[in-house]
């Protein structure tokens, strides 16, 4: 399995990362490269072996339902690069 | 003329009802000032990490035992990656290959009398996730402004099969749906404010065809009046485009209440590419047997179970017995009132609830939690109509005057206001003989076949009563009388 120059373009635009030409051939060769190990790693025979989810095996611990945080807004706000009437400020988007 | 078939499928939106948030300690309360109820870990500031609402769990095993489903002994969270400034992280943490709950199925009435019928609705999956926060896109010379209170707030997406064939079936399992997780008590249902939200997924196909058509998915519906109208305009706009030689293009649309039609949104051309990976964050969520017994045991009697006792037991019909299980304060007013009227009453009982009580409340916008009468109130009325005391049309008098405050007891009322029914065949009689006097020529009608005339004179006896008379010993004695 090999990836395209146009999936790799295409993969930096969804992660809003802007790459060049040539920037977009070397990711195309290291990622080609990577895609090389996981084909070998598809060869070892897996049957019965349940995927994991996470590289430990543990199970996720839970808190209690109640509220724990303050409101901190003004602080939180103070490191904003635009805020007003108690909202964050950006760039406009319409979907 | 090709027949064609509808096929929809729902995904709702159910906000969980916890305090906090799905993956903070900051607070869902809904209402406050904005960013006020956004800390550390709903913004994403670096360094911070999501811990799990334990509620938000219990909520999802609630529902997954509610419909029948498969609670996962471990699912996984994941990260559905778009951008969007109401999304900090740049990611939505949800489940996708491996969801809490697997499998279930919801069965809902459509319809009522002669085309009433059952349909079950089978659901796919629902998963845990977080809600995004809220762009404000007004006022803020040029720019867009970012409320990020509601990002995190714990949701359960509930998905169906494409099992429903018109909008009717869509609207009876989003009610009924409704109805369940505030019955189990894990969402408030507050459609307004956004608690409940569904999209549907419509297509279309000529009848028997086996593969389906191409669906376009209509997105935040938030009342059942829409969700009813987007799917009609859809479903007869895709037929139209087919019919005129089109092909329909897979799409993400939007409902205008305003113009009542639906509009594209995104084509699959630019549908989002969500690259889902596992959460490195979030370790699997495993459940323990013990918990979902727990939560077993906890669970109050289901709508369906309450429905074919109401069914069995009480004798109501399958429409009866739905619409009394629609929330469970009606289901709790109806069997408050059979409880004092007595099961033999069942019948009048549910048709107090669901016609007079029903149409009073509805005037004046009340929900059935607000009503003057009370369950107890309209039991002893019924059991008044029962033994005879009243007639029905006196009832309803006695009901109204119940709903004003004027008497603590529908007994109260008949005595303080001199309603007791006549039954007394002397004292009726004597008003018969009265009328068929004084209405000649009605009774000259009704003897040359006019039956019409017959109606008359018991509106006449009845007047002549002031109404309490009992109906059925003046229509009786009118007979005997008018045969003699």
């Amino acid at each position: 399995m090999s990836i395209s120059l146009e999936q790799v373009q295409r993969v930096a635009h969804l992660a809003r990362i802007a790459i060049n030409e040539s920037e977009a051939l070397a990711t195309q060769s290291s990622l080609n490269g990577i895609f090389t190990l996981i084909e070998q790693m598809q060869a070892v025979d897996t049957t019965g072996v349940e995927p994991m989810a996470h590289a430990q095996d543990v199970a996720q611990r839970l808190r209690e339902d109640a509220v724990s945080e303050a409101d901190r807004r003004a602080a939180f706000q103070a490191v904003a690069p635009e805020a007003e009437a108690g909202l964050y400020l950006v760039p406009k988007v319409i979907e | 003329m090709t027949q064609w078939e509808v096929v929809i499928g729902i995904e709702t939106h159910a906000q969980l009802a916890t305090v906090s948030k799905i993956f903070s300690g900051a607070s869902t309360a809904f209402g406050a000032e904005p960013n006020t109820q956004a800390c550390a870990v709903d913004l994403a500031l670096p360094g911070v990490l999501p811990v799990l609402n334990r509620k938000a769990v219990d909520c999802a095993i609630r529902f997954g035992l509610a419909i029948g489903a498969e609670v996962a002994a471990k699912s996984v969270f994941a990260r559905k990656n778009y951008f969007y400034p109401d999304l900090p992280k740049g990611y939505q943490i949800s489940q996708f290959e491996l969801p809490v709950v697997q499998g279930g199925a919801l069965t809902v009435q459509v319809g009522s009398g002669d085309k009433g019928y059952e349909k079950t609705v089978r659901l796919t999956r629902a998963h845990l996730e977080e809600d995004a926060g809220k762009s404000l896109h007004e006022d803020f010379h040029g720019k867009s402004g970012i409320d990020l209170n509601r990002a995190g707030t714990p949701l359960l997406e509930i998905v169906t099969e494409p099992d429903m064939r018109s909008s009717d079936e869509a609207v009876a399992y989003a009610r009924a749906l409704h109805a369940l997780v505030r019955w189990i008590g894990i969402c408030d249902g507050n459609m307004q404010e956004g608690s409940f939200r569904c999209d549907a997924n419509v297509s279309v196909r000529p009848k028997g065809q086996a593969e389906f058509g191409t669906r376009r998915e209509i997105k935040n519906l938030n009342s059942f009046r829409f969700l009813k109208e987007a799917i009609d305009y859809e479903v007869h706009w895709q037929i139209n485009e087919i019919e005129e030689g089109r092909k329909i293009q897979q799409a993400t649309v939007l409902f205008d209440p305003d113009t009542g039609e639906t509009r594209t949104m995104r084509t699959k051309e630019d549908a989002h590419d969500y690259r889902y990976f596992p959460d490195p964050d979030l370790l699997p969520l495993v459940i323990e047997r013990a918990w979902v017994e727990r939560v077993r045991g906890e669970l109050p009697e289901l709508p369906a179970q309450k429905r074919a006792r109401f069914a069995g037991e009480l004798g109501l019909s399958a429409y009866d017995a739905a619409t009394l299980t629609a929330s469970q304060e009606i289901a709790d007013f109806y069997e408050s009132t059979v409880t004092v009227a007595g099961k033999a009453n069942a019948k009048p009982c549910a048709n107090w609830v669901m016609v007079d009580l029903a149409a009073r409340l509805n005037k004046e916008g009340r929900e059935i939690g607000q009503s003057p009468v009370s369950a107890g109130q309209l039991g002893g009325l019924i059991l008044r109509i029962a033994d005879n005391t009243v007639s029905n049309a006196i009832a309803k008098k006695v009901f109204e005057a119940l709903w004003n405050g004027e008497g603590a007891s529908a007994d109260e009322i008949i005595e303080k206001q001199g309603l007791k029914q006549i039954t007394d065949s002397g004292a009726i009689e004597k008003l018969v003989d009265e009328v068929l006097a004084a209405n000649a020529p009605n009774v000259a009608e009704y003897r040359a076949g006019k039956e019409k005339a017959f109606n008359a004179l018991v509106g006449q006896v009845m007047k002549a009563a002031k109404g309490k008379a009992n109906p059925q010993q003046v229509n009786e004695l009118l007979k005997a009388k008018l045969a003699g």
